[in-house]
């Protein structure tokens, strides 16, 4: 069953879990071998990691003949937020992280 | 297969029937959907087309395949920005599937143009108009930002 909060925590607590998102967040739709490239973890590892984003429905698969491409699903990151801070001072929320970015040198775009 | 897509997935307390109707009906749609509202027969090779409450038209397009509380696939061109009209035609596809108390939604937005703006522009505003239609379905209100344009748009 999907928009389960518990499997979207669980599947963010790892940090290779949440290195894979990064790679989907820098190019959409990659196969698992793409995935596997330039990264320091056996394609069984990544294979697992993949099922539990997909568990999660932080990535959701689609298939283009035998390949299957991989996308990140902002949804339930999305939906968390709206859930917690979405009530708050959502102006005010995104000046801080404005600026945050452009002391930090927007080393992360 | 396409250059440039997205997919987003959101599980939505309801069933296919309303979230269909949330879809499609203007009473619905311009609760969350920036004040807009959908005019088209609904059938395959009718025009459908996408305008605010000031009666300017956003995007437009074609139904090209249609079944009801199940799918829906339409070409979709933005008609208001000339850079993002110049890409032509995008594919929307809807997919409604019932699994235990919710329904799985998926949105699909794509377009055989690498590195389309279009795509990178809808994709940042797909997640709230989803956040908005789940809100409204699931507890009776959208989200206040999102059931009119922004001040000064």
């Amino acid at each position: 069953m999907g928009g389960d909060l518990d499997l979207v925590f669980k599947a963010l607590a790892a940090p290779e879990r949440r290195l894979l998102l990064d790679r989907l967040r820098a190019e959409n739709g990659q196969t698992l071998g793409e995935l596997c490239r330039h990264l320091d973890m056996t394609r069984q590892a990544v294979t697992k990691h993949l099922k539990l984003l997909e568990e999660a429905t932080l990535v959701v698969a689609i298939w283009r003949g035998r390949e299957k491409l991989h996308y990140l699903n902002p949804m339930p990151i999305h939906e968390i937020a709206e859930r917690w801070i979405g009530k708050y001072e959502r102006g005010r929320l995104r000046a801080l992280a404005e600026l945050k970015a452009k002391l930090e040198g927007e080393t992360d775009g | 297969m396409a250059e440039s897509q997205f997919v987003y997935v959101t599980f939505i307390r309801t069933t296919p029937e309303k979230l269909w109707r949330a879809l499609l009906e203007p009473e619905f749609t311009r609760q969350y959907w920036m004040g807009t509202t959908q005019e088209s027969e609904w059938k395959p090779g009718a025009s459908w087309q996408i305008s605010f409450a000031d009666g300017r038209i956003a995007d437009s397009g074609e139904i090209v395949e249609i079944e009801p509380f199940r799918k829906l696939v339409l070409k979709w061109r933005h008609e208001l920005s000339p850079e993002l009209t110049a890409e032509g035609y995008s594919r929307l596809t809807y997919e409604l599937e019932h699994v235990g108390d919710a329904v799985r939604f998926t949105v699909k937005h794509e377009m055989d143009v690498k590195d389309s703006k279009f795509i990178k522009a809808v994709s940042g505003g797909w997640p709230v108009i989803l956040s908005s239609l789940k809100s409204l379905l699931e507890t009776g209100e959208s989200l206040e930002a999102t059931r009119g344009l922004p001040k000064g748009k």
